[in-house]
């Protein structure tokens, strides 16, 4: 093998220098930009991560995720084939590339273009059979690549094919990289394939060669194809960082800052503008989302989100308040982008101030019982401290260990309490109920309005409320609550239980007997137990004891959402009816008798809609109990 | 005249003078409060309403009237927990009511 060029360079490679240049400058310009705005904690974080061994687990991710898309596989066999192909495809040609060059033409190692446009520079001597090894390397993933192309273009007529429903809707900048992308590899074959019969080919590029050599002339179009090949490389470059194709290099640095433990901390910037320029726009958050099952919110699903938090837009606001939150897009992205926490970020950074407040709690003040709702408005009179909003003799004896906090969705739900404090009766256990008379709130409704300064004044009384109570167990119904309190109250020393994993405590060590029925029971995750806290062997095993579990079409990570979820601000009464009913398909409900959730705010949303019985998980164990 | 009775100062509502126009501003964006019957579900399940003057029921009707300052009274105990819009009989999304307020007040007054 030796140079056919005798200085190695054509014009034809000055479109993807170009290009390339520009793309380098970019990507480091990015990361700078990127690193410096990371917290000085965060900085040392990541220079931590890169001495020390999860350093070999960050590069295991970037080759699973970036190169191979694992995770995309497990979703679909021809979807994940079709990015991996590509992805890994693409990174072998450049990697033997190098290597060819690095054996044959030493002397032009470290030449940008050289790699690229080996076969135009090259001819072959004697020596041929030395390469025929690499030639036919290099050919087979050219077909890998230009296989994932197809499956791209086929994808684009019928998604359905590759697993996915609906896919994104393209920008102009997306239309162009993507063009420029599906042209490279073709381009690269009839540009190889050209000129095969003087720098050598394998079994792709010579046979597509041999009939190229039918034509007479087709001399004349070598230096077009190659300046074609060069252009559609320069054009794919030059509109990378306009065009979704950017999350190539960008996923490798949200890799090494999320291993590094960096979570994001405003909406659009720092770990933030990693997040939002990794996002491929692939639309697997589309399928998964309970929006789409309401006509007109597909606009409002992650991926739309993420477009317009990237181009700053004000819209990204009311798209962000139309979130359910189930975090349903965050497990099933293949990137692992977390797209609730810049919702909430943005909700947060976007709230009105100085409207809520709770002073009253904080004194210790009892506003009602003094002065009358109107004297209160119309006469202007000055608030006479009262009584305390929640007291400890009421309801709370400090002997007592386990604390039951109902919050406000299971006191418009009291049978779940009434069943449960039956069952703790029966089981002869001490208990005290910290809000029988209605308390504050948990405060994580305002969390998700955006509003989390004012949840804390909440959250402060709360704590200190169940800190007095000397309890070493707070029992809760609420998955709502009870994420909120294990994620934003600090309680050391107090053990926070959801009611489903008490029950099940309870009947494992015999403490109440169940009779088993012949029910068929369909049983749904709540999206803050499930998704938000990871519980959902618990509420299975105690079921299975009561009856016989259904199999919904989607369980566990991927369980629908209700539709009543608090998040969500814009969803009307009719439009959240939608999302049951869809939710009620995928739970499977035909086949069972009864469905069980274990969330008042569920059992609600679901018991008008479902027109057999629905009960929360306390409830039927109550029922079944000996 | 006189009646022998009279209203508070601040309770009249002079038709002509009143400016609504946040509850307008309201209705645009979120018409749902147009469809209140002023039914009071939402007070009675109210979780604020327990401990401190919250009233949706009462803040729409002020709203109506103009009287913002005393609607904001009534609303800024709202731990936006949600039970009035499930137990709404119209089904009106009061949250968003709440919210859109706040944004609309915070406007004109801070």
């Amino acid at each position: 093998m030796k140079e056919r060029i005798i200085f190695g360079f054509d014009p034809f490679v000055i479109p993807f220098t170009l290009g390339m240049v520009f793309i380098i400058l970019y990507l480091i310009t990015g990361t700078v930009r990127i690193i410096f705005h990371l917290s000085a904690q965060e900085r040392k974080n990541l220079l931590k991560l890169v001495f020390s061994l999860k350093l070999f687990k960050t590069i295991k991710e970037i080759i699973t995720d970036v190169l191979l898309h694992v995770k995309i596989f497990k979703k679909n066999l021809l979807l994940g084939y079709m990015h991996a192909s590509i992805a890994f495809g693409w990174f072998m040609l450049i990697v033997i590339g190098h290597v060819e060059v690095l054996l044959y033409i030493p002397q032009r190692n470290g030449v940008l273009y050289y790699p690229i446009f080996f076969r135009y520079f090259v001819m072959e001597t004697n020596q041929t059979l030395r390469g025929g090894f690499f030639f036919f390397l290099m050919d087979l993933f050219l077909l890998m690549v230009l296989s994932g192309i197809a499956l791209a273009i086929y994808k684009r007529f019928k998604s359905r094919r590759l697993g996915m429903k609906k896919t994104t809707k393209h920008k102009p900048g997306d239309r162009i990289a993507l063009t420029a992308l599906w042209l490279i590899f073709p381009l690269r074959l009839l540009a190889e394939s050209f000129t095969a019969d003087i720098s050598g080919g394998s079994f792709l590029t010579k046979s597509v060669n041999s009939i190229i050599q039918l034509f007479p002339s087709y001399d004349a179009l070598i230096t077009p194809i190659w300046w074609a090949y060069s252009i559609s490389l320069g054009i794919f470059f030059f509109a990378l960082p306009f065009s979704r194709y950017m999350h190539i290099p960008t996923e490798i640095l949200l890799i090494f800052l999320r291993n590094a433990g960096i979570v994001s901390s405003s909406s659009r910037d720092g770990f933030a503008e990693t997040e939002i320029y990794s996002c491929s726009s692939c639309g697997i958050c589309i399928d998964v989302c309970p929006m789409i099952s309401v006509k007109d919110k597909t606009k409002f699903t992650s991926v739309y989100l993420i477009r317009e938090l990237r181009r700053r837009k004000e819209a990204a606001l009311a798209t962000s308040s139309q979130c359910l939150m189930c975090n349903k897009c965050v497990e099933a992205c293949p990137v692992g982008i977390d797209s609730t926490r810049l919702k909430l970020l943005k909700k947060q950074e976007e709230f009105a101030t100085n409207f809520f407040s709770y002073i009253n709690l904080n004194n210790g003040q009892n506003i009602k019982e003094k002065t009358s709702v109107k004297e209160q408005i119309f006469d202007d009179k000055q608030v006479v401290p009262n009584k305390q909003v929640v007291t400890k003799d009421t309801n709370i004896a400090n002997k007592e260990t386990l604390l039951y906090y109902a919050g406000c969705m299971t006191h418009l739900t009291p049978a779940i309490y009434e069943a449960l404090f039956k069952i703790l009766n029966k089981a002869s256990v001490n208990y005290s109920f910290m809000d029988k008379d209605g308390s504050i709130c948990c405060g994580r409704p305002l969390i998700l309005a955006g509003a989390a300064k004012h949840a804390k004044s909440l959250i402060e009384k709360n704590r200190e409320i169940i800190k007095n109570s000397g309890a070493s167990v707070l029992l809760l119904s609420c998955p709502i609550c009870y994420k909120v309190f294990k994620e934003e109250y600090n309680l050391e020393g107090i053990k926070i239980l959801h009611h489903s994993e008490y029950i099940n405590e309870l009947i494992k060590k015999g403490k109440i007997k169940i009779e088993k029925t012949t029910l068929n029971i369909s049983y749904h995750d709540p999206c803050d137990l499930g998704r938000g806290s990871g519980i959902y062997e618990q509420p299975r095993e105690l079921l299975s004891t009561v009856g016989t579990l259904v199999k919904p079409i989607e369980e566990r990570e991927m369980s629908a959402c209700c539709g009543g979820a608090l998040a969500s601000t814009k969803f009307s009464y009719e439009q959240r009816n939608e999302i049951v009913k869809c939710a009620l398909t995928v739970l499977n409900v035909q086949k069972a008798n009864v469905l069980v959730t274990s969330c008042p705010l569920c059992l609600k949303t679901f018991s008008p809609i479902y027109e057999k019985e629905t009960m929360d998980i306390a409830q039927i164990v109550y029922k079944q109990m000996i | 005249m006189e009646f022998g009775f009279q209203l508070y100062k601040e309770q009249k509502v002079d038709l002509d003078i009143i400016d609504n126009s946040i509850f307008e501003k309201i209705a645009d964006s979120q018409p749902d409060i147009l469809k209140c019957i002023g039914c009071g579900c939402c007070t009675a399940t109210c979780t604020g309403g327990k401990f401190t003057p919250t009233q949706f029921r009462k803040a729409i009707l002020l709203l109506e009237r103009g009287l913002n300052d005393n609607a904001f009274d009534l609303l800024k105990g709202c731990m936006l927990c949600g039970k009035c819009s499930l137990v709404c009989p119209r089904g009106i999304n009061t949250r968003d009511i709440i919210l859109k307020f706040n944004e609309l007040y915070n406007q004109s007054k801070f």
